[in-house]
């Protein structure tokens, strides 16, 4: 039997802070003005995206000891400018990365409740766990947790956040002027939270919003960042943007929902995906190859060499071999502030790069190019459109967080050519039916747990 | 008068339905819609309209309270709120010239944070960024957190030794994070993105520092992530009762709100702030001192002064607070401002008792009586919150003069 049709999630994610992000191109703009921020989420809200999507990270990367300078660099504040951004979008959902290592459960809560009510209910949560001393630096309580504590603390963290929320039921602001009643009872917002990480008890101080919870992400990909999703998370953000990386993640991930007690709608799986568009499919090649090239300069190459070598190798020629020289398995890390730092199988890679290089008579900056750069959706809009939804109909996504690779522009051509093809296809909104993130993403807005039991998927009305 | 007029600096403090605690029962109240966008839009609109420099919203990180040391238990007034920094970002791209100020609570939160938050409120506001900061001093703010724990002081114990101790500890913390935040603010030069595609590079990573910020209470690497603000430094407010937090405002603040009750008072505020400015080594800034008001507005003599009694009946006990309690016309607030300017207060915030309502005759009859005086501008004349206030956009302070 065929199964039914999925319609896809779109989201738009905001030129990030890596190589990915083109700013040598003369029609890259500000990465920190607020127009260009107002620009990605006009046009994303005008194709009906179910969300606007910002990273974060927490400390300027550096590399051999020195900040980082050949991608672009800075960022502004997460809450500060989604809250902007809610002034001038309507329905637009609007998912930030905050971390939960460098945090406290207090502040983040009342940040999401007051962002989710600042803008009629379209908050998101992505829930990162970088915990690296080199980040912990920035802040007063430094850098304290070890590794294999970062998810231990995530989910008491979001645990924490819950309880905070859930501390207002939606129903306490009476505000009747004759009886001179503003609360239903004394001291709403009562919590008291004692677990390893969080000793904190009082009263939570912003009442219950629209989606009573931000809508919860998730982005990690180890057996642990896996489970945490599968237990508390409404999606993840994943880097599995081929199909058969995609299916083979996709039924890891939502296999684990059923012990759990959760079903496989309650956990969407959107990767980060790249796309380049053309009037023919050659053109579009040809692009995607130009773009490769703006990405990985001969200098980014290097870094991206050192980065596996583990040592300076700014003394080899990006258009010649492949450094001659062993790499540095026991030294300091070459990179810092990097999500992705020190994360490969340091010897198998090396013998699989020689070996492409080799074969493919490749120089250093080729290499990196092929092994790095291939962009995830090549092709005319109508390819696209096919190939994205083929990809979410095998389940291996089910939808998309697009990174254009220009600021603020990189997005508009999909929203006019490719988005009306994927709305023709029958699976992709033509509208906005609810105004909430969680009617978009068609999640369940949570229900407070002393009125769960009565009155059903009833939301609170605030 | 002896001087001729200067003109003076206008703020508006929001908090709730206003600082009086039955305010959200008045007839044009809006209680259901405090934790609305809408409300606080329409409330910052008027207040532009009304030429003023900035409005300020109040915050905490606990639920209000009538008592200093903890909840209360009330359920006849206002209590929760929305974060004050957000809700100023979601007004900024509704507005075009007044200043933002939203209140930032420094004992338990990140400077990090805070530095990146309001450079950011900053340049989504091309530069109308501020910030009140304000101290947390009670148990149960401090139990939200658990990281450590501040003893339950009642005010009249604020000036035993444990009372000083306690106010200099948080006090001298408030001003090592302004110091960060600050010099996070400068962590990158004005010129520090490049585009160099000769290079490849993005930055000239020599105009980002390391602000290296070791004190008695947290060490602060840098740089921030932000790139500096619009105003360079955005402007830092803080309101002081006494001289702990007067040291604060001299060392380390553009701004300080103060509750002087007559104009004797206020010349001794503005005297002590000043020497603590000197002894700082700021004697040269322009550091503004603004009087706090509360204020209930008519221009029908006597009526505000019955809807004053009016609110007042409403509770067991008439309502004070650290501000000077106003009631009158806007010909006579006027005077009395002028008197207060007179003895050294550059400014005034006034302190809506009821919103929207005295907010409305603080913007259309206050207002147009200053400006027949000559004490209040005419139009908005610059497009920054330091330039509304005088103040320059400050040199950075890791570029080489
Ligand atoms: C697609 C993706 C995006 C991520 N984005 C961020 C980010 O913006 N900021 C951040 O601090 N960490 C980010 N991370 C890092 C993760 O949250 C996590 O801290 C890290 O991957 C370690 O967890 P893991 O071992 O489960 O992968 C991202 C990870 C993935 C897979």
């Amino acid at each position: 039997m065929s199964k039914p049709v999925k319609q896809i999630h779109l989201a738009a994610h905001f030129p990030g802070v890596n190589n990915t992000t083109v700013w040598s191109d003369p029609a890259a703009g500000s990465q920190i003005d607020f127009s260009s921020f107002v620009h990605l989420a006009r046009t994303a809200e005008r194709a009906k995206f179910d969300f606007l999507f910002l990273a974060e990270g927490l400390r300027l990367r550096e590399q051999r000891g020195r900040i980082h300078d050949l991608d672009v660099v800075g960022r502004p504040d997460t809450f500060t400018v989604l809250a902007a951004l809610a002034g001038v979008t309507d329905r637009l959902g609007l998912a930030g990365t905050i971390n939960s290592t460098f945090n406290e459960p207090y502040e983040v809560a009342r940040q999401f409740a007051s962002l989710d009510h600042l803008s009629d209910g379209r908050a998101a949560w992505n829930v990162v766990t970088s915990w690296d001393e080199f980040t912990g630096e920035n802040f007063r309580r430094g850098g304290y947790l070890a590794r294999e504590d970062r998810y231990a603390r995530a989910q008491q963290f979001l645990a924490a956040v819950r309880a905070l929320l859930d501390s207002w039921h939606g129903d306490e602001i009476v505000a009747d002027r004759a009886s001179g009643t503003f609360l239903d009872a004394p001291g709403p917002g009562r919590f008291d939270h004692h677990v390893d990480q969080f000793d904190i008890s009082g009263h939570f101080n912003v009442p219950r919003s629209p989606q009573g919870h931000p809508v919860i992400f998730q982005a990690g990909d180890s057996e642990q960042g896996r489970e945490f999703a599968a237990s508390a998370a409404d999606a993840i953000f994943t880097r599995h943007g081929t199909l058969d990386a995609g299916k083979a993640f996709y039924a890891d991930v939502k296999g684990r929902l059923a012990k759990y007690g959760r079903t496989p709608e309650q956990l969407l799986i959107l990767p980060g995906v790249t796309f380049v568009l053309g009037d023919t499919e050659a053109d579009a090649r040809e692009k995607a190859d130009v773009i490769r090239h703006q990405q990985v300069s001969g200098a980014t190459a290097i870094t991206f060499v050192e980065r596996l070598w583990n040592r300076d190798l700014t003394a080899y020629d990006p258009d010649g071999p492949l450094p001659d020289v062993e790499p540095l398995d026991d030294a300091d890390p070459i990179v810092r502030g990097r999500a992705d730092a020190n994360r490969q199988d340091r010897a198998e890679t090396l013998a699989q790069w020689r070996a492409v290089a080799e074969e493919k008579k490749l120089s250093i900056r080729e290499l990196v190019i092929e092994l790095t750069g291939r962009q995830s959706f090549i092709g005319t809009p109508a390819q696209v459109a096919q190939e994205l939804d083929d990809f979410v109909q095998a389940d291996a996504s089910d939808g998309f967080i697009l990174a254009p690779h220009l600021t603020p522009g990189g997005l508009d051509e999909f929203v006019d050519t490719v988005v009306p093809l994927l709305q023709e296809r029958g699976v992709f909104r033509t509208e906005y039916e609810g105004t909430t993130l969680r009617d978009h993403l068609g999640l369940a807005h949570p229900d407070h747990p002393r009125t769960a039991a009565g009155a059903g998927g009833a939301r609170a009305a605030s | 008068m002896s001087r001729p007029p200067v003109p003076l600096h206008l703020a508006v403090a929001l908090e709730g339905a206003g600082w009086h605690p039955a305010a959200w029962r008045e007839p044009d109240a809006r209680p259901a819609d405090l934790f609305t966008a809408r409300y606080w839009a329409d409330l910052v609109a008027e207040a532009e309209r009304g030429l003023l420099d900035l409005v300020t919203l109040e915050d905490s990180l606990g639920l209000q309270s009538s008592v200093r040391t903890g909840p209360d238990g009330r359920t006849d007034q206002v209590r929760g709120r929305l974060d004050a920094v957000l809700t100023a970002a979601r007004i900024a791209p509704l507005t075009r010239h007044i200043g933002l100020v939203p209140v930032a609570v420094v004992t338990h939160t990140e400077p990090f944070h805070l530095s990146k938050a309001v450079a950011t409120l900053d340049h989504v506001s091309s530069g109308r960024a501020g910030v009140q900061v304000r101290v947390s001093a009670t148990p149960d703010e401090a139990a939200h957190f658990g990281r450590r724990d501040v003893p339950r002081l009642p005010i009249a114990e604020l000036d035993s030794p444990a009372g000083r101790a306690l106010l200099d500890e948080l006090f001298g913390e408030a001003a090592d994070y302004v110091e960060v935040v600050r010099r996070l603010w400068d962590s990158w030069e004005d010129d520090a993105e490049i585009r160099d595609v000769a290079t490849g590079r993005f930055i000239d990573r020599e105009k980002l520092h390391y602000i290296d910020f070791e004190g008695r209470h947290f060490k602060v690497k840098g740089p921030s992530i932000t790139p500096r603000p619009p105003q360079g430094q955005p402007v830092v407010a803080a309101l002081a009762h006494r001289t702990e937090p007067f040291r604060l405002v001299a060392g380390s603040a553009d701004l300080g709100f103060t509750t002087p009750h007559d104009t004797a008072q206020a010349a001794s505020i503005v005297a002590e702030i000043r020497s603590e400015q000197e002894r700082a080594g700021r004697g040269g800034e322009t550091v503004h001192v603004f009087g706090d008001l509360v204020v209930f507005l008519d221009e029908e003599p006597g009526r505000a002064a019955e809807r004053r009694a009016r609110l007042d009946a409403a509770l067991a006990a008439p309502h004070t607070g650290d501000a000077q309690v106003f009631a009158g016309t806007a010909a006579e607030l006027a005077d009395l401002l002028a008197d207060f300017a007179q003895a050294g207060l550059t400014g005034f915030r006034l302190r809506p008792a009821t919103l929207p309502y005295d907010l409305a005759r603080i913007t259309r009859d206050l207002v147009p009586e200053l400006q027949r005086r000559g004490l209040f501008r005419a139009s908005y004349q610059a497009d920054t919150l330091r330039g509304l206030l005088g103040l320059p956009r400050p040199a950075n302070r890791y570029t080489p003069a």
